[in-house]
């Protein structure tokens, strides 16, 4: 009587998985590896001028780099200014579209709205940007009575346009990933069809919605050529009521305009690369909440 | 005894596979029916008709009537949520809804629009006793629903249906997934549930149908084989099929 044969049998075909586990780790480890180095590099350029410059002028209220003002406030509330009305207009239009496609739309619907807001997504920023500038721009104007219409109003909604397939698709397939049974336990109790969605469904897929946002958020505050086009690119203190309504300039749309043109490694560089990381310090700050909010609430009830 | 729920010549198609064939069926009020027989024998089909909960089901087709009361459910201009809140319903997974204990139990009375704290309170209380829940967790209602075990979160179930202060009460095999212990609560609950309720419950096994039963009803293939007091058709079955069944010879 021998050892049992599975003991004794000769493991080659182990061969072929250390190959496939060591490549994918080695391509993993490379990815973060990249983000690393970004970081690495964006702060070696970026940091000096954070003591290049005084902390007043920094985070001052004038951006004239042709005079040594490096000012980012405008240009931090320009950039928040945008985004958060970009979200206020997406979200609401975005959970509703979801929740119509998913829950409302009958079968033959769903499988044209499906696509076409995919394809939405896949338009280029520019293109959007330039219909922003003809179409949307003009109208604004004209509603408004405004001197120019390319205001942080028309950033936001061509922004905002951005954000929804984003949120569409991502609070869609949350949506979807709701068992059936939460809709029959809802409906059981004598719950209407919109009572179901809005009380146990949308609630139940309240994480996955959370997520669409911030990674509509996260396109948004990151987006540079569509903004750079329709917002006017005043580096203005947007304070008063009636900002919204104003050219303002965004962290991005600065940083794409006068990079091209700023002398390698005089202090309006290292100013752009501080915008940088300024800017990558809020992304963080937001994907942190996100996590939080998203981790920190108790478990989702029932099925796991 | 007037029959709470009535079953005449129901026959129910998925597509063109039939569900139900030619089904007459009386429950009785103020006691536990058992439907139980193999799978895929139309069991769940037919709780979900009497709640008309597969009216969101695409694809159907029904013949034949189902009355609660006397009264066609399927009639033109039935309050449908109306009939589902007389008609309570349990499902085979312990489900919680997201939020806690006391959200849970209330859901329903909130959704049909009863604001009152007092009134709410006295509902949740009420509930969760019926149930044989409110011991265990009368210290814990505003946790997480998702906290409590297995068997908790079953009768909280059961209490939400209660809440609504349903007069039926359909069981869609609402032990299967629960150890011994739990699946004894629960059924310990149904047993005084049920002087004030009527019950319908697909059992999950042959053994808690004669535990339960004080009605009777054998599915096999979507056809209502025979229907008997408990009693009798555990003991004396009078088909054949039924005998082969409970006894274990097939299915």
């Amino acid at each position: 009587m021998g050892k049992p044969e599975f003991l004794s049998r000769p493991s080659h075909p182990r061969w072929g998985e250390f190959v496939i586990e060591s490549t994918i780790r080695v391509l993993a480890f490379s990815s973060i590896g990249f983000v690393i180095l970004i970081f690495f590099f964006l702060v070696r350029e970026g940091i000096p001028i954070f003591w290049e410059i005084s902390p007043e002028n920094l985070f001052g209220t004038r951006w004239y780099p042709t005079f040594g003002l490096f000012g980012t406030l405008p240009l931090i509330l320009g950039s928040l200014l945008v985004t958060v009305t970009a979200i206020l207009i997406a979200l609401p239009l975005g959970v509703a579209t979801a929740v119509f496609v998913r829950e409302v739309a009958p079968n033959w619907a769903r499988e044209i709205l499906k696509p076409m807001i995919e394809i939405l997504a896949g338009i280029p920023s520019v293109v959007l940007g330039f219909f922003g500038m003809t179409v949307v721009a003009p109208l604004v104007r004209e509603v408004l009575g405004a001197p120019t219409g390319l205001t942080a109003f028309t950033g936001a909604l061509i922004l905002a346009y951005m954000a929804l397939p984003t949120i569409i698709s991502v609070a869609e397939d949350a949506l979807d990933a709701v068992p059936k049974s939460y809709r029959d336990a809802g409906l059981a109790m004598g719950a209407t069809q919109w009572q179901t969605i809005w009380r146990v469904v949308v609630p139940a897929a309240r994480s996955g919605i959370v997520t669409a946002v911030m990674l509509g958020l996260g396109r948004a505050i990151g987006e540079t050529m569509a903004v750079m086009m329709v917002t006017g690119n005043a580096a203005r203190m947007p304070l008063t009521l009636d900002s919204l309504f104003r050219p303002v300039r965004t962290m991005t749309a600065t940083i794409a305009a006068e990079m091209g043109e700023v002398a390698q490694g005089s202090v309006h560089y290292h100013a752009l690369f501080g915008i940088g990381i300024i800017l990558f310090v809020i992304t963080f700050i937001i994907n942190a909440m996100a996590a939080v909010t998203i981790f920190k609430k108790p478990r989702r009830g029932g099925l796991r | 005894m007037e029959p709470k729920i009535r079953f005449q010549n129901v026959s129910y198609f998925y597509g063109d596979r039939p569900a139900l064939r030619d089904v007459t069926l009386d429950i009785p009020p103020n006691a536990i029916t058992v439907v139980f027989g193999p799978a895929g024998g139309g069991k769940t089909t037919l709780l979900r008709l009497i709640n008309r909960l597969n009216d969101e089901v695409e694809g159907t087709r029904m013949t034949g009537r189902v009355l609660l009361d006397g009264q066609d459910v399927y009639a033109p201009g039935v309050d449908v949520p109306r009939l589902r809140r007389r008609v309570g319903m349990v499902f085979a997974l312990p489900l919680p809804l997201p939020g806690t204990v006391r959200e849970n139990v209330l859901y329903g009375p909130k959704l049909a629009g009863i604001r009152d704290r007092a009134r709410l309170e006295e509902i949740l209380e009420r509930s969760l006793r019926l149930a044989a829940l409110w011991d265990e967790v009368k210290d814990r209602l505003d946790d997480p629903a998702s906290r409590l075990s297995g068997g908790q979160q079953q009768r909280l179930c059961i209490a939400r249906s209660l809440a609504l202060e349903p007069e039926v009460l359909l069981l869609d095999e609402p032990t299967s997934g629960l150890d011994p212990i739990s699946t004894g609560k629960v059924e310990e609950a149904l047993q005084q549930l049920k002087h004030q309720y009527t019950i319908v419950i697909v059992p999950h096994s042959v053994q808690q149908a004669a535990r339960v039963a004080d009605y009777a009803a054998f599915f096999l293939m979507g056809e209502l084989v025979e229907c008997q007091p408990g009693r009798d058709l555990f003991t004396t079955p009078r088909d054949r099929r039924t005998e082969d069944y409970i006894t274990g010879r097939f299915g």
